[in-house]
């Protein structure tokens, strides 16, 4: 085993554990428990709000196989990363006041509650509930291999082993902290992402005789990876221009980044927030994507993607700085992961059982269930990830572009357009998610576009045309 | 309730989101007018900035400082603080 690697990665996960034990004390001395445990009561300030929704949208997939595809496609992929630095500002600002505001006077605690008070419907809340548990599971399960192969390839623990470490660091904080205890860590993860992405940036343009020789290096190499167009020229204009679709605007639909716009304090918050998430998201997504591009001059012919981060990393910077720098995808992926733990807990917990199936159980009832839901979660996606249903990867495919098709009209035509109802609300629910799934297996890509695309414009349409053909007979206009 | 008034606040909210949808568009615009619009050309007639390709530099580098600025200034001069709690509910301490 490679101690001085491994030993700034295992003090991390230390850190963070009793970071996430330290702030879950507030639990007990809270007013309302679920509120406290789903949501921190509310009063997340601006550096907590920012930190938290950048750190649970920026998954493996921002360090790890990002990195990875830039360094095979060269400077074109970067600059389609960079239609990332929208939801920096775009989903505080969009959900905003009147979100935040909303949720209050519902006293909502989940994305959930909010759509039920919205619509009054119990199919509205039925299949919301059951996407969550369902694309957000595997997409856990998913990010929890992740976790236990990045341990693994640094520390030449078995997986087994990697695993067992990944998953008891994040479990016990989640399951005893809640909401607070996910929003700490993940403000301390956040800011190891962003540290680390400065740190190895510096290293890899020094270890590359900067920033001309390495673009000239690449130019030699094949001048493609130099162009916006990716190293064959496949990345047309129209496929990058369709990803502000899915990891910019799109993000606004996401379950567990639309819930942390309910969680804050104030409006000063907020304001915060929007600033600091904008220059936190873009220098991490401009950072970490050049890392992969400038690494190919360094070290040339690495086949599989994945391994560009930690084998660049661990050539530029002595061992132990590669430790703290290697990290940062290890917060990454953890603030997704318990944040993804809380909420598919809570889509069981508040929103299935105390809606339907006892609504009027106690305190003390609900407590005991929140704390044993997460923990058996937990323990579930860990017998789960040992060794990886084909179904479970499957869905993880749809995780993304499947929950943004499904809630991003509900949430967003919910909040602003008065005769928006629950015909409409289902209806766009299952065709967006239909669709995306049968483009996905038939028609992948449609029409030059990510596709995403084709699903989220489909919902919208049915959105619209069931809530008008509907709204005639009812008459019924919310008042928002 | 019955009244059908819409909340001050809402207006607020409103104007806000769609000032959120303006700074796409200009981000957007701006991201796709340098890159491809100066990055169109073959790679050997490139002008570079600072050692990157100018269409990137100019897209990608100028484009991320640009939209922090803008969205510092939406935020600091446009977005009003309103207060979140109903003050008809009352008696609420926290």
């Amino acid at each position: 085993m490679n101690w001085e690697v491994a030993a700034p990665l295992l003090i991390f996960l230390v850190v963070i554990f009793i970071i996430g034990f330290w702030s879950s004390r507030h639990i007990q001395s809270g007013n309302s428990f679920l509120q406290d445990y789903f949501l921190g009561g509310r009063q997340l300030g601006g550096f907590i709000l920012a930190m938290t929704m950048i750190a649970t949208y920026g998954s493996a997939s921002s360090f790890i196989g990002g990195p990875g595809v830039a360094y095979t496609q060269g400077l074109g992929w970067v600059l389609l990363a960079m239609s990332q630095v929208v939801t920096g500002y775009f989903v505080l600002m969009v959900l905003g006041k009147k979100f935040a505001i909303s949720a209050r006077k519902y006293n909502a605690v989940t994305l959930i509650d909010f759509l039920k008070e919205r619509y009054n419907s119990k199919w509205v809340v039925w299949l919301s509930a059951l996407s969550i548990i369902v694309f957000l599971f595997s997409a856990m399960a998913a990010q929890w291999v992740g976790g236990a192969r990045l341990i693994e390839s640094l520390t030449g623990l078995s997986y087994l082993s990697a695993l067992f470490i990944f998953a008891a660091s994040v479990l016990v904080y989640v399951v005893i902290g809640g909401f607070r205890a996910v929003a700490v860590t993940d403000a301390v993860q956040g800011a190891i992402m962003f540290i680390g992405t400065l740190i190895l940036l510096i290293a890899i343009i020094a270890a590359g005789g900067g920033i001309t020789t390495i673009i000239n290096d690449l130019s030699a190499e094949n001048p493609n990876l130099i162009t916006p167009f990716g190293f064959d020229g496949g990345l047309t204009p129209m496929y990058v221009s369709s990803f502000w679709i899915l990891v910019g605007v799109g993000v606004v639909g996401l379950p567990q980044v639309a819930v942390r716009a309910m969680s804050y304090k104030n409006a000063k918050a907020m304001h915060r927030a929007i600033i600091i998430g904008t220059v936190v998201v873009g220098s991490i997504m401009l950072g970490m994507h050049l890392i992969g591009v400038f690494a190919r001059p360094i070290l040339p012919g690495i086949e599989l993607g994945d391994k560009v981060m930690p084998l660049i990393a661990m050539e530029v910077l002595p061992p132990w700085l590669a430790g703290i720098v290697l990290a940062a995808p290890m917060a990454a992926i953890m603030s997704t992961v318990d944040s993804l733990l809380l909420l598919v807990s809570s889509a069981i917990v508040k929103d299935v059982y105390m809606n339907y199936i006892k609504p009027d159980a106690k305190e003390g009832t609900i407590k005991k269930m929140s704390f044993s839901v997460t923990a058996l979660l937990g323990i579930l996606v860990f017998l789960m990830a040992l060794s990886p249903p084909d179904l479970l990867i499957w869905l993880n495919l749809f995780s993304f572009g499947g929950l943004e098709a499904a809630f991003i009209w509900p949430v967003v035509l919910g909040l602003y357009w008065g005769r928006g109802n629950r015909y409409g609300a289902v209806a766009s629910m299952i065709a967006g998610t239909g669709s995306y799934i049968l483009f996905h297996t038939f028609y992948p890509n449609a029409f030059g576009m990510n596709t995403v695309v084709m699903p989220i414009l489909f919902s919208l349409l049915t959105y619209v045309a069931v809530s008008l053909f509907t709204g005639k007979s009812s008459a019924e206009v919310a008042e928002i | 309730m019955k009244v059908h008034k819409k909340d001050p606040r809402f207006k607020i909210a409103e104007k806000e989101a769609w000032i959120g949808i303006g700074l796409v568009l200009f981000n957007f615009i701006w991201w796709y007018g340098f890159a491809y619009g100066m990055g169109s050309g073959p790679a050997e007639e490139y002008t570079y900035i600072f050692g990157l390709p100018a269409w990137f530099f100019y897209s990608c580098v100028v484009g991320f400082l640009i939209m922090v600025v803008l969205v510092a200034i939406a935020v600091k001069f446009f977005f009003k603080e309103v207060p979140f709690e109903d003050q008809q509910e009352g008696g609420d301490s926290e």
